[in-house]
């Protein structure tokens, strides 16, 4: 459904996306991940046809985005990174104008409106003016331009931001019931939100693309070593040492203010019952002792983290246990 | 509804919603009729001194004592005005980035470029159909040849439409919409001077030419009451140039 070749796109001397390749198919749910900076939305706005690429090639339900960018609009439901909301104008009146740029007729547009306010639960400011509605309201209101016209693909730049926890999970459901019938892009920085909804991820970084796979994929493809996380009552001075010297125990970081040592195992290798056997015989007092998998958070900080001069590939350095290290 | 209606129907429901348009129409209504007193006053003052020199009540020609002068001092204030009235047309636009929804939204640049100006354009003759009340009321009082008024009317029609498209274009440049008022006052006083330049040149080709594309010479014989395609082709030509520029401004801004 969408097919993007080698796109770069360059402001000047500055390179925003550099030789983008990656294609979405039909019904699919695809993520974009990275952090701010990394040339998410430039890549979304040469999908819409927003501005041009520099070179390469971008397909969107079979039109050129260069050639035919009017088919492409008309196949797209666009949510930028500011909701494009008129302030002067109420939420009914919004939908009506962008319903009529979208080329609906009159009869289409008003239940399309109404389906569409019910699904963002709009009904309430329905007669607003848009200047007076929270932050959240306006993101929805934007949401609802970009699906109004029912198109086969959705560009949501970070659809979610500013939205309260209860409306996340509203959004994301509606995103999930997207799937299948639409093809949907979205960009987030949040990555539960990647997993959550997404069959894909890709993880753009610096511009290029640095990983392209499911969520569960990108964690097992990129897990180099098992993680341990072992928290000790009255640890001895020189437990970390005596920890290391187990076979098969790569490496062991101190306790941060948490108490827990990480410690990171051979691949395939299940060290937990030997760390216990230790532990309880020296009568350390073992309180918790747990397996730490790798979050998709880790496998994007490892990811972005190249750039700046660590190794390709191999010793990736120590890879922090998310949830344990963290004060 | 076509593209082009929807985005006039949207640009005349956001003036009618801001402060700009009553502004702007209160002032303009104000300076007409404040204007067209002043010519009438004149006007009776002059009629005294004429009964005065020639003992008899003399028969005052409205259209040269009052209509002229009132034609031409306010198409000096439509500079002034109606770059308020584009300001905000596409600076706005970007500023609040709804400028990105328009975009990427199923219509072409000149869709979007001839909707903004037509909203603008409609505004403008509203408030020239409103001073029409002027000449209707000394109608009323008196008698004067309405060939010459209605041939002032469509000169300032036709100079609204080249200063509005201006405004569009110096809109088109900027997100700042001060700066877009500025940069339009500043292009159509040049264009004004040209005349002026032209004149002090003298009948060359360069002092011709300048004096062709000041706007105040073909303005100058609709108000006399004569209507030349020249001059309707020099308005309407300027106004498609324009508009031409601004629409190759804002598809020249996706490039960078």
């Amino acid at each position: 459904m969408i097919n993007v070749q080698n796109i770069t796109k360059r402001y000047g001397d500055l390179t925003a996306i550099e030789r983008v390749t990656f294609s979405v198919n039909k019904g699919e749910v695809l993520a974009f991940l990275g952090p701010n900076g990394a040339g998410k939305t430039t890549t979304m706005r040469i999908l819409t046809c927003y501005m041009p690429a520099t070179e390469g090639t971008a397909r969107v339900a079979g039109y050129d985005c260069f050639d035919q960018p009017l088919e492409v609009k008309r196949r797209i439901g666009y949510l930028p990174e500011t909701p494009p909301v008129y302030q002067e104008l109420t939420v009914a009146e919004y939908l009506t104008f962008t319903g009529r740029l979208k080329g609906m007729g009159r009869t289409d547009l008003r239940s399309a409106m109404d389906r569409t306010i019910e699904r963002l639960s709009l009904g309430d400011v329905r007669h607003r003016l848009i200047a007076n509605l929270s932050r959240g309201y306006k993101q929805r209101v934007g949401l609802a331009q970009a699906l109004l016209h029912d198109p086969p693909v959705l560009i949501l730049d970070e659809p979610t931001v500013g939205l309260d926890p209860k409306q996340i999970i509203e959004i994301r459901e509606l995103i999930k019931s997207l799937a299948g019938s639409h093809t949907v892009i979205l960009s987030t920085h949040i990555l539960p939100e990647a997993t959550a909804v997404c069959q894909r991820v890709v993880i753009i970084s610096g511009g290029r693309i640095a990983a392209v796979d499911t969520p569960e994929r990108l964690s097992a493809r990129l897990r180099q070593s098992e993680k341990i996380s072992v928290t000790v009552k009255t640890p001895p001075p020189d437990l970390a040492a005596r920890f290391r010297s187990l076979p098969g125990v790569l490496s062991v970081f101190e306790p941060t203010d948490s108490g827990a040592f990480l410690l990171e195992c051979e691949l395939g290798r299940d060290l937990r019952d030997d760390i216990a056997r230790l532990i309880v015989t020296q009568g350390w007092g073992l309180l918790e002792l747990k397996a730490v998998s790798m979050t998709l958070e880790d496998v994007f900080l490892r990811l972005t983290q190249h750039e700046e001069g660590m190794p390709e590939s191999g010793a990736l350095g120590p890879m922090a246990g998310a949830e344990v290290v963290r004060p | 509804m076509t593209p082009v209606g929807t985005i006039v129907a949207k640009e005349l429901r956001s003036y009618f919603v801001s402060p700009i348009v009553y502004v702007v129409g209160a002032v303009f209504l104000l300076i007409f009729g404040v204007l067209s007193y002043l010519a009438v006053v004149n006007a009776g003052a002059q009629a005294v001194r004429l009964m005065q020199i020639q003992g008899a009540a003399a028969q005052l020609n409205l259209n040269d004592l009052v209509f002229r002068p009132t034609f031409y001092s306010i198409a000096i204030i439509l500079l002034l005005i109606l770059p308020l009235l584009t300001m905000r047309l596409f600076a706005e636009e970007r500023k609040l980035r709804t400028f990105e929804l328009l975009m990427t939204s199923p219509i072409g640049i000149n869709e979007m470029i001839v909707g903004k100006f037509l909203g603008a354009y409609t505004i403008f003759l509203g408030l020239l159909g409103l001073s029409g009340i002027v000449p209707v009321i000394l109608s009323l009082y008196s008698s004067f040849d309405w060939n010459p008024v209605l041939t002032g009317y469509l000169g300032l029609a036709l100079l609204g439409a080249l200063l509005l498209a201006t405004g569009v274009l110096a809109s088109a440049l900027t997100e700042n919409q001060i700066v877009a008022a500025f940069l339009s006052f500043g292009l159509l006083i040049l264009v004004w001077l040209l005349g002026g330049v032209g004149s002090v040149l003298g009948d060359n080709p360069l002092g011709n030419i300048l004096s062709y594309l000041s706007f105040i010479e073909h303005y100058d014989r609709f108000v006399r009451g004569l209507v030349d395609t020249k001059d309707l082709v020099y308005y309407s030509s300027g106004m498609v140039l324009m508009l031409f520029l601004a629409h190759r401004v804002v598809d020249a801004q996706r490039w960078k």
